[in-house]
C-alpha cells in the first residue's frame, strides 16, 4: 500500500516564529512557448501573461506580486520548455 | 573458467558451428538470433558455448529484434553478432542501415538458401548479394566477406569482427547453405596467434570529445555506453556531436565519411585468392560454394591444356575493381560462376568495362554448379566461339 | 521582477544539469505535454542516486523519440518501434547500467508491439515511459493503437473505427512488475511513479496522457493546450491497486490513473544465471577490454 510519509510536527512554541517561505520566479524568456500552463496553474496567481516578445514572438509570464510567491516550483515542474523556476527568496542577493 | 573461448586443434565441424568458433576466438560474447534454416546451428552452437565463457546468448522474437539487439550490445562494449538467412535478412535491413549510420561494430552471418521467399529453405544459393548490397534504403557502402570453406567461416569471422570494429559498421558474412552444412576439417590456431582488432578509443577528455569527428582515415574513436562521456547515438544524420542535423550540407559531410572510410580503405579490405593469373587466358571468376567448383574446373582446363585462370573473391563487396580491370585488359572472356540469376557477374561486366567478353555460368538455386558445366564454358570460351 | 536577463548570481535551471541545453528550446509544439513528461523524467534521474555515467536512455521514432536527443546521458534514438530490443541488448551487454526506454504511443505498441510484449515477458531490467498523445504526432496526426473509437485523425477523417488498446492492462498481462499511468498535469505524481519504476527491478512501465495540440487537440476540437491538459485531468479518476483490466482509458468517459502493478519477479538476468548454473564474478567478465588480451 502507499507508505504514508511522517511530516515533522512543528513544537506549539515555535509557531508563531515559523517564516512564511517566500519564493522568486525566474523566467528564461526566450525559451518559452507561451502555452499558459504556468500561468493558469500557478496555486497563488502570481503570473500573467506579459506584454513583452521573446525572440520567437512568444509572450513569455510575468510576475504580478512575487510576495505572493510561496517557491512550490510547480510553475518549474509543469513547464514543458524548461523556461521557469523559483527559488528560494534569501537565496538571493538583496537586490537595489 | 573450465570451458576455453578458443579451441585450439583440430576440429570436424560444420560451416555454421565454426562461424561460432570464430567469432567467440574474435572476442564475440553476444549473440541475439533467430531459428532459420540453415543458420539455425551458428545460434545453437552459440547458445551452448557463450553460457561457458560468460557471454549472453538471447533468442528475439524475431530478425529485426536480434538485429537491433545486437547494436545495442555492441554499443554496450561487447563484440556482437547474429546469424539468418534470406528471410531474416531481409527482416534484417533497416537496422543494417542503423547500424551504418551510427557506425556501430557488429557481425551478420547470411548463410544463404534459394529464394526468391521462403524459396528452398534447406538447399543452397547465393542470391542475396545485391541484397547485401543494397538492401537498406539510402547510399552507404558496406563490407562483405565469402567463405568457401568450414576453415574460412572460421577465419572470415574472426577477419570480420576485426573489420567491423576497425572501420566501425557491420560487416556481413554472405556464407550459403552448402558451406553452412558442409562438415571438414577445421584448425583453430592458439589463442596468441589470432590476430584480434578492438575499436578505437577516445583519447581526449569527455569536453572535447566529439562522437563522430573522425581521425585523418575517416574512422572516429568510439567511446561506448558508460564511459562517462555521455554520447548521443541517432540514426537520423548528425554532426560530429553526433545531433541530428537536418540539411543537404551535413548529409553530404556524413555521407562522404561514411562511403569514403570504406572506399578509400579498399585495398586493405579487398582480399582474393588467384590461381595462374600471369599466363591466364580465360578467367572464371567466382566466390562461396562456386569458388570451389570453379577451383575444379580450371585444374580441369588446365590438365587439357587450356590457359584458364581463377579470381577467388574473399572479399565480395567491396568488389576489386582494379584487379578485373586489369586482368579484363589480358583475358580473352571473364567468367563468373554464381548461384543466381547473374548478380556478381553485372560488377563484373562494369570492372571490365567492355575489355572482353563476360560470361555467366549459374543456376537459380538449389544444387551447387557442376564443375563440368565451368569446364565446357572455359572450352567453348578458349575456342574463341562466343 | 527578476528574469534571466536581470538576475544576477542565480542558480541555473535545476533541471539544466541534465539537458543539452545547446539544443534547448526543443522541437516540441507549444503547450505539447513531452516537455512536462521529460522534466519529471529528468527530476526523477536526478534524484535516483545512480551515477549518471550509469544511465542511459533508448528511443524510438516519434515526437517523443527526439527525447534522446535533449538529455545528457547516453542516449541512443534508435530506429520506429525497435527501442525495446536495442535496449534489451544495452542492457545485457551493461547489466549495472540503468535503462529507460522513453517513446510514445505509436512507436511502442503499433510497429514496436511484438517487441513490448515479448520484452515484458521476458522481464528485461528496464524502465519505458510511454507518452500517450493519442495519434501519431510527428508525422502530422495519424490513427494510432491508442486512438479513441471515433476520433478524428489524418487518416480516420470520418472518425476511428478502431477500439484503442488498454496499455497498462497490455502491459500486466505481459508480465511488467510496475505498471502505472498518470495524465501530464498530476506532475507530482508521474515523478514518485517515475522513480518508482526506475528503481523497480524488472520491466516498468508508465503512461502519460498527454496534449497534443497540434495534430490530435485541433482536429477534435479540444481547445488550446492548456484545456486539454486540463480536460485529461478532469477525466482522471485516481484508482491505484486495482485491476488493470479496470483501469479504463476511455476521453469521453474516465481515465483511470494512479498505480496498477507493483510485484516481484526473477528478471531475465535472474533466470539465465541460476539457469546456466554461473556464478557472476566470472560471467560478468565478459567485456573485451576487460580481459587481459
Amino acid at each position: 500500500m502507499q507508505k504514508t510519509k511522517k511530516y515533522p510536527i512543528t513544537p506549539p512554541d515555535e509557531i508563531g516564529r515559523r517564516k512564511k517561505k517566500m519564493g522568486q520566479v525566474v523566467v528564461i524568456e526566450d525559451r518559452c512557448k507561451g502555452c499558459g500552463f504556468c500561468i493558469a496553474n500557478c496555486p497563488r496567481q502570481v503570473l500573467r501573461v506579459s506584454s513583452a516578445f521573446n525572440k520567437k514572438g512568444y509572450h513569455p509570464p510575468e510576475v504580478i506580486d512575487t510576495t505572493r510567491c510561496v517557491n512550490c516550483h510547480f510553475c518549474e515542474i509543469l513547464c514543458p520548455e524548461f523556461a521557469i523556476y523559483s527559488v528560494e527568496y534569501d537565496d538571493l542577493e538583496e537586490q537595489d | 573458467m573450465s570451458a576455453k573461448e578458443v579451441k585450439t586443434g583440430i576440429h570436424f565441424i560444420n560451416g555454421d558451428e565454426a562461424c561460432c568458433e570464430g567469432a567467440l576466438a574474435a572476442g564475440c560474447r553476444f549473440f541475439a538470433g533467430y531459428p532459420i534454416t540453415p543458420a539455425t546451428e551458428v545460434a545453437e552452437s552459440m547458445s551452448r558455448r557463450l553460457p561457458e565463457i560468460g557471454g549472453i546468448y538471447i533468442q528475439m522474437e524475431d530478425e529485426i529484434a536480434s538485429m537491433a539487439a545486437i547494436l545495442g550490445a555492441s554499443w554496450g562494449g561487447v563484440k556482437s553478432m547474429t546469424s539468418t538467412s534470406g528471410p531474416g535478412f531481409s527482416l534484417m535491413m533497416e537496422n543494417i542501415g542503423l547500424g551504418i549510420c551510427t557506425e556501430t561494430p557488429c557481425v551478420v552471418c547470411n548463410v544463404q538458401r534459394a529464394g526468391p521467399s521462403t524459396g528452398l529453405p534447406t538447399l543452397v544459393a547465393q542470391g542475396d548479394m545485391m541484397q547485401a548490397r543494397w538492401g537498406s534504403h539510402g547510399h552507404y557502402e558496406i563490407i562483405a566477406l565469402s567463405p568457401s570453406s568450414p576453415q574460412e567461416m572460421f577465419d572470415f569471422t574472426i577477419r570480420a569482427f576485426n573489420l567491423s570494429e576497425y572501420y566501425r559498421l557491420p560487416v556481413i558474412l554472405l556464407a550459403d547453405e552448402t558451406i553452412g552444412h558442409m562438415t571438414e576439417r577445421v584448425v583453430v590456431p592458439p589463442e596468441e596467434e589470432i590476430e584480434i582488432v578492438n575499436r578505437r578509443k577516445p583519447a581526449v577528455s569527455r569536453e572535447e570529445y566529439l562522437p563522430y569527428e573522425a581521425d585523418p582515415d575517416g574512422i572516429a574513436p568510439m567511446a561506448n555506453c558508460g564511459d562517462g562521456y555521455r554520447i548521443h547515438v541517432t540514426g537520423l544524420t548528425h554532426d560530429e556531436r553526433g545531433y541530428p542535423a537536418m540539411d543537404a550540407k551535413a548529409q553530404e559531410k556524413m555521407v562522404t565519411r561514411l562511403v569514403d572510410k570504406i572506399r578509400n580503405n579498399r585495398d586493405k579490405i579487398i582480399s582474393t585468392k588467384n590461381l595462374f593469373l600471369d599466363d591466364a587466358e580465360v578467367v572464371v571468376v567466382s566466390y562461396g560454394i562456386s569458388a570451389r567448383s570453379s577451383m575444379q574446373a580450371v585444374q580441369d582446363a588446365r590438365r587439357e591444356g587450356i590457359k584458364a585462370g581463377l579470381i577467388k573473391l574473399d572479399t565480395v563487396w567491396p568488389f576489386p575493381e582494379d584487379l578485373i580491370r586489369a586482368v579484363a585488359a589480358s583475358s580473352k572472356t571473364m567468367i563468373m560462376a554464381e548461384i543466381n540469376g547473374g548478380q556478381m557477374v553485372l560488377e563484373l561486366e562494369r570492372a571490365a568495362c567492355g575489355a572482353c567478353p563476360v560470361r555467366l555460368v549459374s543456376n537459380y538455386g538449389g544444387a551447387i554448379l557442376h564443375p563440368g558445366l565451368i569446364l565446357s564454358s572455359i572450352a567453348k570460351a578458349a575456342k574463341g566461339k562466343l | 521582477m527578476i528574469t534571466a536577463k536581470t538576475a544576477k548570481n542565480l542558480p541555473p535551471h535545476p533541471m539544466d544539469s541534465l539537458l543539452r541545453t545547446e539544443r534547448i528550446p526543443h522541437i516540441w509544439c507549444p503547450g505539447c505535454g513531452i516537455g512536462t513528461v521529460f522534466s519529471a523524467v529528468i527530476h526523477s534521474v536526478k534524484n535516483s542516486g545512480w551515477d549518471p555515467n550509469n544511465i542511459a536512455m533508448v528511443s524510438g521514432i516519434g515526437c517523443t523519440g527526439r527525447m534522446a536527443g535533449y538529455i545528457r546521458l547516453d542516449s541512443f534514438h534508435t530506429t520506429h518501434g525497435r527501442a525495446l530490443p536495442f535496449a534489451t541488448g544495452l542492457k545485457l551487454a551493461k547489466p549495472d547500467t540503468k535503462i529507460i526506454v522513453v517513446s510514445g504511443d505509436g512507436d511502442l505498441f503499433a510497429i514496436g508491439g511484438n517487441h513490448f510484449i515479448h520484452a515484458a515477458r521476458r522481464n528485461m531490467d528496464l524502465t519505458v515511459i510511454c507518452v500517450n498523445n493519442l495519434n501519431y504526432g510527428m508525422t502530422g496526426g495519424q490513427q494510432g493503437p491508442s486512438t479513441p473509437l471515433g476520433a478524428k485523425t489524418t487518416t480516420t477523417v470520418n472518425g476511428s473505427p478502431e477500439e484503442p488498446f488498454n496499455f497498462c492492462y497490455l502491459a500486466a498481462a505481459c508480465g511488467a512488475t510496475y505498471v502505472a499511468r498518470w495524465t501530464a498535469m498530476q506532475v507530482r505524481s508521474l515523478r514518485s511513479s517515475i522513480s518508482e519504476a526506475l528503481d523497480k527491478r524488472g520491466f516498468s512501465f508508465v503512461e502519460v496522457i498527454t496534449p497534443c495540440p497540434s495534430s490530435f487537440g485541433r482536429r477534435n476540437r479540444m481547445g488550446t493546450a492548456l484545456e486539454m491538459l486540463k480536460f485529461y485531468h478532469g477525466r482522471s479518476v485516481i484508482r491505484s491497486d486495482i485491476d488493470p483490466r479496470d483501469a479504463s482509458m476511455d476521453i469521453d468517459r474516465e481515465i483511470v490513473v494512479g498505480k496498477f502493478v507493483d510485484i516481484e519477479r526473477p528478471t531475465f538476468m535472474d533466470h539465465y544465471e541460476k539457469v546456466n548454473r554461473l556464478n557472476s564474478p566470472q560471467w560478468r567478465a565478459m567485456h573485451p577490454d576487460q580481459k587481459a588480451r
